[in-house]
């Protein structure tokens, strides 16, 4: 299996998602609130992973800016469930050593006196393994 | 009536008024929040992986310790009640979440979904009612012209939050007549302000606040209520609005006369 396959695969797996199912409407795109900050979009990520294009999704900025908002999961006609992906493809590359997005050392300095502990703790969730 | 009630890790620090009210008025509302002796933070936002076990195991102990209590589990936060109740749907349809959990955890009673969670709006709804919460009401909020912000997590995924609908949602407008004010009619109730990215990306955090409580104040709202305290924090820091927003549960206070 080549490396691409693989990692293919994995993404699959881990997301649960059917990317078969999609009909290329672009509802989830159209309703999602990062759209301008994503290089790539939901239905970019449901078509890309189909051609086993990982690499590319994972070396984009776009995994970070995903908000958790549910709203392509809700708004899929055909139930794809993009965000999953976006999620999947994300953990793929903090999973691996020395890839993490933020790291812990690096959050103190970003915080305000007002912030809900929820945000650091989805930070850290969301960005580091 | 008597729950179990997880309050989170935020209903501890920032957002003690959240929870401060909320008791308050649930023991005036004849209902008892009694907080789980140990829980643990459930990490505020849900992992959606399928292969993320241990992400998910502080939403289970809460679900367990409840279900030994013999009670349901109610909670406040949006953030808390949304990684709660779909870790819970994980464990009652995900055969091998539920498995790899269980042997985790090693419990003497695995483990697969039966707890009840309930968000503290539908004890409201659903237990109490909105009629007899208006019959309670001292201090009617009349003339205040309300904008409910629902946001993401109370509402979706809608198959597994099963709240309200999803996309045209009533409960907290019904809260708010219940108190005696005005809900607002406004477009963005229900759509994402940003907020998980606001230590990432303040400007995408910004922008997505910004449209939110422009739509609120140009439909004539002069406040904003919210059950997330990330979502308060981030219309409130980033929304670059003078509009207030506030906690249901405060609103709630005032109006039962225990603020
Ligand atoms: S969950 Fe992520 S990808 Fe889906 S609509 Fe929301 S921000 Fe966009
Ligand atoms: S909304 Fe669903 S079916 Fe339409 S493009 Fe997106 S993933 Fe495909």
């Amino acid at each position: 299996m080549s490396h691409s396959n693989h990692a293919t695969e994995q993404v699959l797996r881990s997301s649960g998602v059917d990317v078969r199912k999609c009909m290329r409407c672009g509802k989830c795109t159209a309703t999602c609130p990062a759209f301008d900050e994503m290089e790539y979009h939901p239905h970019q990520f449901v078509y890309m992973v189909e051609k086993g294009e990982i690499e590319k999704l994972a070396a984009s900025p776009s995994i970070y800016k995903c908000l958790s908002c549910f709203a392509c999961v809700d708004r899929c006609p055909r139930g794809v469930e993009p965000a999953k992906l976006v999620e999947a493809v994300r953990l793929s590359v903090i999973r691996k050593q020395g890839q993490n997005h933020m790291s812990p050392d690096a959050i103190p300095a970003l915080l305000d006196e007002d912030m809900p502990q929820q945000l650091f703790v989805t930070a850290l969730r969301k960005y580091s393994k | 009536m008597k729950f179990s009630y997880y309050p989170g890790c935020t209903l501890k620090t920032k957002g003690k008024d959240l929870d401060r009210y909320g008791r308050l008025c649930a023991e005036a509302l004849g209902f008892t929040l009694q907080e789980l002796p140990d829980w643990q933070c459930c990490g505020a936002v849900y992992p959606m992986a399928k292969d993320e076990i241990a992400t998910k195991l502080s939403a289970v102990r809460a679900l367990v310790s409840t279900r030994d209590a013999g009670e349901e589990l109610v909670t406040l936060c949006s953030a808390c009640h949304n990684v709660i109740k779909q870790v819970n749907n994980d464990m009652k349809t995900d055969a091998d979440i539920a498995l790899r959990v269980n042997n985790y955890l090693g419990l003497e009673t695995p483990y697969h979904g039966e707890t009840n969670v309930l968000h503290y709006l539908e004890v409201l709804r659903d237990r109490v009612g909105f009629d007899n919460i208006k019959a309670a009401v001292k201090n009617p909020l009349t003339g205040r012209k309300i904008a409910a912000y629902y946001g993401c997590l109370l509402l979706r995924p809608g198959k597994v939050m099963q709240f309200d609908d999803p996309e045209n949602p009533t409960i907290l407008e019904d809260f708010i007549r219940a108190i005696g004010a005005q809900p607002v009619a406004w477009g963005m109730r229900n759509e994402c302000c940003g907020g998980y990215v606001a230590v990432e990306d303040k400007t995408q955090a910004q922008k997505r606040s910004g449209i939110v409580m422009e739509d609120a104040a140009s439909n004539g709202a002069d406040t904003v209520i919210t059950a997330c305290p990330l979502c308060l924090y981030n219309l409130q820091k980033n929304g670059g609005s003078t509009l207030p927003v506030v906690y249901f549960t405060e609103l709630l206070a005032e109006a039962l006369g225990v603020k």
